[in-house]
């Protein structure tokens, strides 16, 4: 009996797999409030690679899991709620991820490249002996992608042959998915187990601020060292004002103090790609350029003419910021 | 209670730093004509800036007390020397050199290094390994993560202050963790000022131990995962035009309808 019956078993699932489809995992990112667009991000690189289910984990997600349950192409959504995934650390969430994928054994995991998927990705990565692929700007096949190298001077075509795909992508190089049109169905993650050495979340302290988020914003000013001072930088935030922009910085302004160093646009900063990027009083070091030089329109304006900044600028204003600036508020 | 347990393990403690040697952060790489990679010959090459920070931060718990031993290591061709004599002039207390060729060189992963790490991490004892949030080549900013998967420690990434507690930048703002050793850490470069080595210091570190090791004394095979197809120039921005004046300016944005 058992005999006969074991052939069928094992056709089956042999059948079932040859017949799978190619499947994704992304992990969700959110602040325990909202779901933060970013994801939709990955959503959208994930599409190009197969069916996508979406990995939500967290203290208090269900509301979080419904919202990724409506975003176009989502076909599953798993849900991890345990108080000790507060602040998502990378030790316990690894657990979860690994949770999922040892029972749906996904061909590739997503996410977009930000602290915590930088955080985690890497460390699941290791549990599978996978060679990650970081900050993904395109995707040729399954297992090819081009990704930055060298501050964004140089683009690197690469191929993979991991056992397991784990991927982070630039958000500002695939457009969000859509928040609606999906109907996904909502599980849950068993089978995880917390490792022991426990590390504890103390607290987060999130910079708060009414105006467009960085990543996400159309237009984004910017200042830099020619600024002078914290009481100066708020000419840059008069300018976001009347632009609905978000605010970024140099690493020089962010190490003067003038601004907070979640503001620093750059090669280890963010990377923005806004439809316009207005640069006040920076001169434009590789570092700063590898973060922003992908804008659709870029402004410069500084005193300096041999600035690098005016190298990568559609329109160069070779001017004193501080007559400049009030001169362009004004006029908005 | 908890901190005094957590000063205990601090006083023993022994670092891991790893560093690598990369082309110096102010050079404009150029990538080759057969599109293999970047030019690397004759080109100014430095220790990591990342890796400066957290060697820095190690040397200060050993100035502190905290710290008894820096061991520094980098895995590279014979030219990582460099940058192990540059740690031990800073103030790693020894080197451990993992000699590869420059083929070998070419295709290392952090997933390699991250091996590397956590064998040795074990062979020497060490209760701490500290690196660089990320090597300014490959931009991956992987290692530190999968060091403490492989040895399934603690991790803070992207550290601005350790005291003991770590306080890791993330986007919007900062996070403070607290973990308990052994665990990893990577710096980012909010975290210190890193030191000059000094001329006597350069001189002294000549004297210091430096030990050549290759990756199968620990028993780690370099099978590399990722094939590099292709490396291109980005597509170059068309060259931009000066404008006399704010209003010029303004005129120049609203046609090509980036402001209203």
């Amino acid at each position: 009996m058992l005999a006969a019956k074991l052939p069928t078993a094992l056709a089956g699932k042999l059948s079932s797999r040859c017949c799978r489809l190619v499947s994704t995992l992304v992990l969700a990112e959110h602040d325990e409030v909202s779901l933060n667009p970013i994801t939709l991000n990955a959503v959208s690189a994930a599409s190009k690679l197969g069916d996508i289910t979406v990995l939500v984990g967290g203290k208090n997600v269900k509301k979080i899991a419904e919202e990724a349950a409506k975003v176009e192409n989502v076909k599953k959504v798993l849900v991890a709620q345990d108080k000790k995934l507060e602040g998502q650390l990378p030790e316990y969430m690894t657990n979860v991820v690994m949770a999922a994928q040892d029972q749906y054994k996904f061909d590739s995991i997503v996410a977009s490249a930000s602290s915590f998927s930088r955080g985690l990705i890497p460390r699941v990565a290791a549990k599978y002996n996978s060679s990650p692929i970081s900050d993904i700007i395109s995707i040729i096949d399954g297992n090819t992608f081009i990704r930055p190298i060298y501050a964004g001077n140089a683009l690197c075509k690469v191929r993979t042959k991991a056992p397991l795909k784990l991927l982070t992508v630039r958000t500002t190089a695939f457009p969000p998915a859509n928040l609606k049109g999906g109907n996904a169905t909502i599980g849950d993650v068993t089978n995880y187990r917390f490792p022991e050495y426990a590390p504890e979340f103390v607290k987060q302290e999130i910079v708060k601020s009414e105006r467009p988020d960085l990543l996400s914003a159309k237009v984004v000013v910017s200042g830099g060292r020619g600024l002078g001072s914290t009481e100066k930088f708020k000419l840059i935030y008069n300018l976001a004002d009347k632009l609905n922009a978000a605010v970024g910085a140099s690493r020089a302004a962010v190490d003067a103090g003038y601004v907070p160093n979640d503001l620093q646009v750059g090669q280890t900063g963010k990377i923005v790609s806004p439809q316009l990027y207005i640069a006040v009083g920076i001169s434009g070091a590789i570092q700063h350029l590898a973060g922003m030089k992908d804008s659709k329109v870029i402004v410069a304006i500084n005193k300096d003419p041999e600035a690098p900044i005016f190298q990568v600028a559609d329109y160069g204003l070779r001017a004193d910021l501080f007559k400049a600036l009030p001169e362009l508020i004004q006029a908005l | 209670m908890k901190t005094s347990l957590y000063h205990q393990l601090l006083q023993v403690m022994r670092i891991l730093v790893g560093v690598k040697r990369v082309i110096d952060y102010v050079v404009k790489v150029r990538v080759k004509p057969d599109k293999t990679g970047v030019i690397k010959e004759n080109v100014q090459h430095s220790m990591n800036p990342f890796d400066e920070i957290a060697l820095e931060e190690a040397v200060r718990l050993k100035e502190k007390k905290i710290a008894s031993e820096i061991i520094a290591m980098s895995c590279g061709p014979t030219k990582s020397q460099e940058v192990l004599r540059t740690a031990l002039a800073k103030g790693a207390d020894r080197a451990i050199h993992i000699e590869v060729d420059d083929v070998k060189a070419e295709n290392l992963e952090p997933i390699h290094i991250a091996k590397l790490l956590s064998k040795m991490a074990v062979e020497e004892k060490v209760d701490l390994i500290f690196v660089g949030k990320q090597a300014i080549d490959d931009d991956a900013n992987q290692t530190g993560q999968l060091t403490a998967g492989f040895l399934d420690w603690p991790q803070a990434m992207f550290v601005s202050k350790v005291e003991p507690e770590a306080n890791g930048e993330i986007d919007g703002g900062h996070e403070v963790h607290r973990l308990k050793l052994p665990a990893v850490l990577s710096a980012d470069l909010r975290l210190n000022e890193p030191r000059y080595a000094t001329l006597p210091n350069i001189m002294k570190a000549k004297k210091k131990p430096l030990v050549k090791k290759k990756p199968s004394d620990y028993g780690v095979e370099l099978e590399p995962q990722i094939e590099v197809l292709e490396v291109t120039e980005p597509p170059p921005r068309k060259a931009g035009i000066f404008v006399d004046d704010v209003s010029a300016l303004i005129a120049k944005l609203k046609e090509r309808g980036v402001i209203a």
